[in-house]
C-alpha cells in the first residue's frame, strides 16, 4: 500500500495543526494554563483512502477529526483541504469549502435534531447550499435515503423513532447530500451494537467504493480500524506517537506505545488469549493540561531511556511510509538499543 | 448516483409519488393536540370567552356605560340577565366590554414579554460575548420591586401617552408595555439555560459542519428545541398579565373609573359584596376561567409540538 502513496493526490494536509483549550482561573478569569487536547499534529490524508486515526479515550483524536474541518478554531497550524488553507479561511470561505468535507458523528442519537424530520435532516445541507427546487430536493432525500438503505417511507418519521443503526445511517445520508470528497467519521460505530456495527462499516466501505470518498476514521476499536483502514496513525495525548500502512504498522509495531496498544486487542482464540504476551502499561494517563516533559509518553513507556525524559522525540521516517515519534529509533540509538533499554524501564 | 436530481430525467418523479410526501408538520401537531382532552376543553372555553366578549355586544346591544339609576343593584332579571350595578349600568354590557379591554391586555402583553424574553434569552446563550450584559440587565429587571414602579411609570406617562393615544388607547399602551417590559425576565432565564444546554449538542455541531449561519442556526436548530419552555411562559404569562391588569385597575391605578374590565369591575364591586355577592362573582370567574383555559391550552400545544410526546 505505501509504495503507491508517492503517486497518489494528497487531498488532505494537516501540518503542526495545535489545539489548545485555555483553562481560566481565580476571580478575573484569567488564562493560566492550557489542555493541549491536539499538540503539533501532522498527516497527510490521500484521495480515496480511510485513514484510521486512534488511541485511547481522551488522547485528542475526535477533538483533532473536529479541528481538521474547522470546527474549532485551531490555536496553530495549517489544514489544507483539495489544495485550499482551511485552517484560518474568515466564515464565507469556509461555508463555500464545507461542501466538500462533512462528518459523521459518533452518536446518532444526539446529532439529530430531535424536532426535525428525516426528510428536513437529510436535507438540511441541500437547502442551505443548492438552491433546489423543492421537488428535486425531495428527489435528492429519497435517492440518498436509498443509499443508505433507509426506506423512503420513512422520510416523514423523527429521530427518536429509529434504532441508533437507522439513526447512524440517517447521519450519514446528511453526510453524503452535498456529494462531499473528504468525510470525518467520529467514532462511527462506538456507540452501536456489534451487529449493527458491521453493517455501518460495511456500508461506508461501500459508499467508498461507489462514490470515491476519502475517509479520516476515528476509533478506539483497533480491530475495526484494521478491518476498514489503508494507513494509520496512532495518536497519545496530543500527539501522533506513529502513522504506517495498516499492514505493516499492525504486524510490526515500532512505538512501544503502539505495540502496547495492539497487545491489548482481545484475541477470540482462547489458547493464544492466555498464552499472548501482552504489555500492560503501568500508571494514568498524565494530565494533557500538564504533559509531562520529553516523551509524553516517558512516563509510561517501558522501554524509556534517559533521553525520553528531556528531549521531545520529532518525527521522523524510519521505514518507507512508517513515520514514528521515538528516541529509540533516531540516529544515535540502533536497532539493538530497543532491547538494551528494556530492563533500564521507567 | 453522485450527481444531483437536474441531471436525471423524469423517471424517479413518478416512482416517488407512490410514497407518502411529507406532510406539513403542523398536522402532526393538531392531530395531538386533538387528544388532549383538557386542551380542547381549555380551547373550547377560550374560544367561548372570545365570541363571548367580541361577538357578544352585537347581540346583546345594551350599552355598557349607559346608566339607569332606576335599576341599580338589581339582581337577575330578563332586562339585565346578570343584573346592574350601583348606577344601574347592565353587568352582562360590562363584562363584555371589559372582557375585551382584558384579554387584549393578556394576549399584546404577553406576546410583547415573550417576544423580549425569548430575543434576550437566546442572545445570551448563543453569544458569549454579549450573555454577561443582557444577564445582567435581566437580573436588574428582576430586582426591580414592581409595583411601586408600575405606580411611578403611570404617574409619569399617563398625561403624555393620553394626549398622544386618546385616553383609553394611552392606558392601553402604558399598560401593555408597563407589563411586557417588568415580566420578561423569567422566560429570559429559562430560554438562555436551554440554550446553553442544546448548543452544545451535538446535531448543532452537525449543522455547524453544514456551513449553517447564526440566525439559521438559531431559527432552525434552537428556537424549535426551546419551545417548551417558551410555550409554558406564555399561557403563564397571559394569565400573569391579567391578573396584573385587574391589580391595576383594582388599586385605581389602570383605566378610567368608568372604563369597564374584569379587573375594574372587581375592584367596583368589593364596595357592594355584601348587598350583591354575585357581582364579584361574575368577573373573578371570568378571569379564573380564562386563565385555566389558556393554562390548557398551553399544556396541549407543549405536549404536541414535541415530536418525542407525539404519537404516544
Amino acid at each position: 500500500m505505501s509504495d503507491t502513496k508517492g503517486a497518489r493526490k494528497k487531498l488532505v494536509e494537516v501540518k503542526n495543526l495545535k489545539m489548545h483549550f485555555p483553562i481560566r482561573t481565580g476571580l478575573l478569569r484569567r488564562v493560566t494554563g492550557a489542555v493541549k487536547a491536539v499538540d503539533d499534529v501532522s498527516f497527510d490524508i490521500f484521495e480515496g483512502e480511510t485513514l484510521g486515526l486512534v488511541g485511547e479515550s481522551g488522547c485528542g483524536k475526535s477533538t483533532c477529526g473536529r479541528a481538521v474541518l474547522r470546527l474549532y478554531e485551531p490555536t496553530a497550524g495549517s489544514i489544507i483541504l483539495d489544495g485550499e488553507e482551511i485552517a484560518h479561511a474568515p466564515f464565507d470561505t469556509l461555508r463555500r469549502l464545507r461542501p466538500k468535507m462533512q462528518m459523521v458523528f459518533q452518536d446518532p442519537q444526539a446529532s439529530l435534531n430531535p424536532r426535525m424530520t428525516v426528510a428536513s435532516i437529510i436535507g438540511e445541507p441541500l437547502s442551505e447550499h443548492s438552491k433546489m427546487s423543492s421537488k428535486d430536493r425531495l428527489a435528492r432525500i429519497y435517492e440518498l435515503m436509498d443509499a443508505v438503505g433507509l426506506n423512503r417511507d420513512f422520510a416523514n418519521r423523527y429521530p427518536h423513532e429509529f434504532s441508533g443503526g437507522q439513526r447512524q445511517r440517517i447521519g450519514i445520508a446528511r453526510a453524503l447530500a452535498l456529494n462531499p470528497k473528504f468525510i470525518v467519521c467520529d467514532e462511527p460505530i462506538a456507540a452501536l451494537d456489534v451487529s449493527i456495527q458491521a453493517q455501518v462499516v460495511n456500508l461506508l466501505e461501500d459508499l467508498q467504493d461507489r462514490l470515491g470518498l476519502t475517509y479520516l476514521f476515528i476509533s478506539h476499536d483497533l480491530s475495526m480500524v484494521r478491518h476498514i483502514a489503508d494507513r494509520v496513525v496512532v495518536m497519545y495525548l496530543g500527539k501522533v506517537a506513529e502513522i504506517g500502512p495498516r499492514d505493516g504498522l499492525y504486524d510490526d509495531p515500532l512505538h512501544p506505545y503502539t505495540r502496547a496498544l495492539l497487545s491489548a486487542v482481545p484475541e477470540p482464540d482462547p489458547a493464544s488469549h492466555d498464552t499472548a504476551n501482552r504489555t500492560i502499561l503501568q500508571g494514568d494517563v498524565p494530565s494533557p493540561a500538564n504533559p509531562p516533559k520529553g516523551c509524553n509518553f516517558s512516563t509510561r513507556c517501558p522501554v524509556a531511556m534517559p533521553i525520553c525524559h528531556q528531549v521531545d522525540p520529532t518525527m521522523r521516517e524510519v521505514k518507507p511510509g512508517r513515520v514514528v515519534a521515538c528516541h529509540l529509533y533516531t540516529e544515535t540509538t540502533n536497532e539493538t538499543a530497543v532491547h538494551a533499554a528494556e530492563p533500564a524501564g521507567a | 448516483m453522485t450527481d444531483t436530481a437536474p441531471s436525471q430525467p423524469q423517471a424517479p418523479v413518478a416512482e416517488f409519488e407512490s410514497y407518502r410526501a411529507p406532510r406539513n408538520q403542523w398536522w402532526d401537531v393538531w392531530d395531538q393536540f386533538k387528544t388532549h382532552k383538557g386542551a380542547l376543553f381549555g380551547l373550547g372555553f377560550f374560544i367561548f370567552i372570545l365570541l363571548f366578549v367580541f361577538v357578544g355586544p352585537l347581540i346583546w346591544t345594551m350599552d355598557a356605560q349607559y346608566i339607569d339609576i332606576r335599576a341599580r343593584n338589581a339582581g337577575p332579571s330578563l332586562a339585565h340577565p346578570l343584573g346592574t350595578d350601583q348606577l344601574g349600568r347592565d353587568t352582562l354590557a360590562r363584562m363584555m366590554a371589559g372582557g375585551q379591554t382584558s384579554i387584549a391586555v393578556g394576549l399584546t402583553a404577553m406576546l410583547l414579554a415573550l417576544v423580549l424574553g425569548t430575543l434576550i434569552g437566546v442572545l445570551a446563550g448563543y453569544f458569549r460575548k454579549i450573555d454577561g450584559l443582557l444577564m445582567r440587565t435581566t437580573d436588574l429587571f428582576l430586582a426591580l420591586p414592581l409595583l411601586p414602579l408600575l405606580l411611578v411609570i403611570i404617574m409619569l406617562y399617563r398625561d403624555n401617552l393620553r394626549a398622544a393615544f386618546g385616553p383609553e388607547g394611552g392606558i392601553f399602551v402604558l399598560i401593555v408595555v408597563v407589563i411586557g417590559a417588568t415580566s420578561w425576565m423569567q422566560t429570559a432565564r429559562v430560554v438562555r439555560g436551554d440554550v446553553l444546554a442544546i448548543k452544545e449538542r451535538e446535531f448543532v455541531l452537525a449543522a455547524k459542519s453544514i456551513g449553517t449561519p447564526s440566525h439559521r442556526m438559531i431559527t432552525r436548530h434552537l428556537l424549535p428545541n426551546v419551545m417548551s419552555p417558551i410555550m409554558v411562559s406564555a399561557t403563564l404569562g397571559i394569565a400573569n398579565a391579567i391578573i396584573t391588569e385587574s391589580a391595576l385597575s383594582f388599586l385605581g391605578l389602570g383605566f378610567p373609573s368608568d372604563f369597564p374590565t374584569w379587573g375594574r369591575l372587581l375592584f367596583d364591586a368589593t364596595d357592594w359584596l355584601t348587598q350583591n355577592p354575585e357581582r364579584v362573582i361574575w368577573p373573578g370567574l371570568a378571569i379564573s376561567l380564562t386563565v385555566l383555559s389558556v393554562n390548557y391550552i398551553g399544556d396541549g400545544l407543549r405536549d404536541a409540538l414535541d415530536p418525542r410526546i407525539r404519537g404516544r
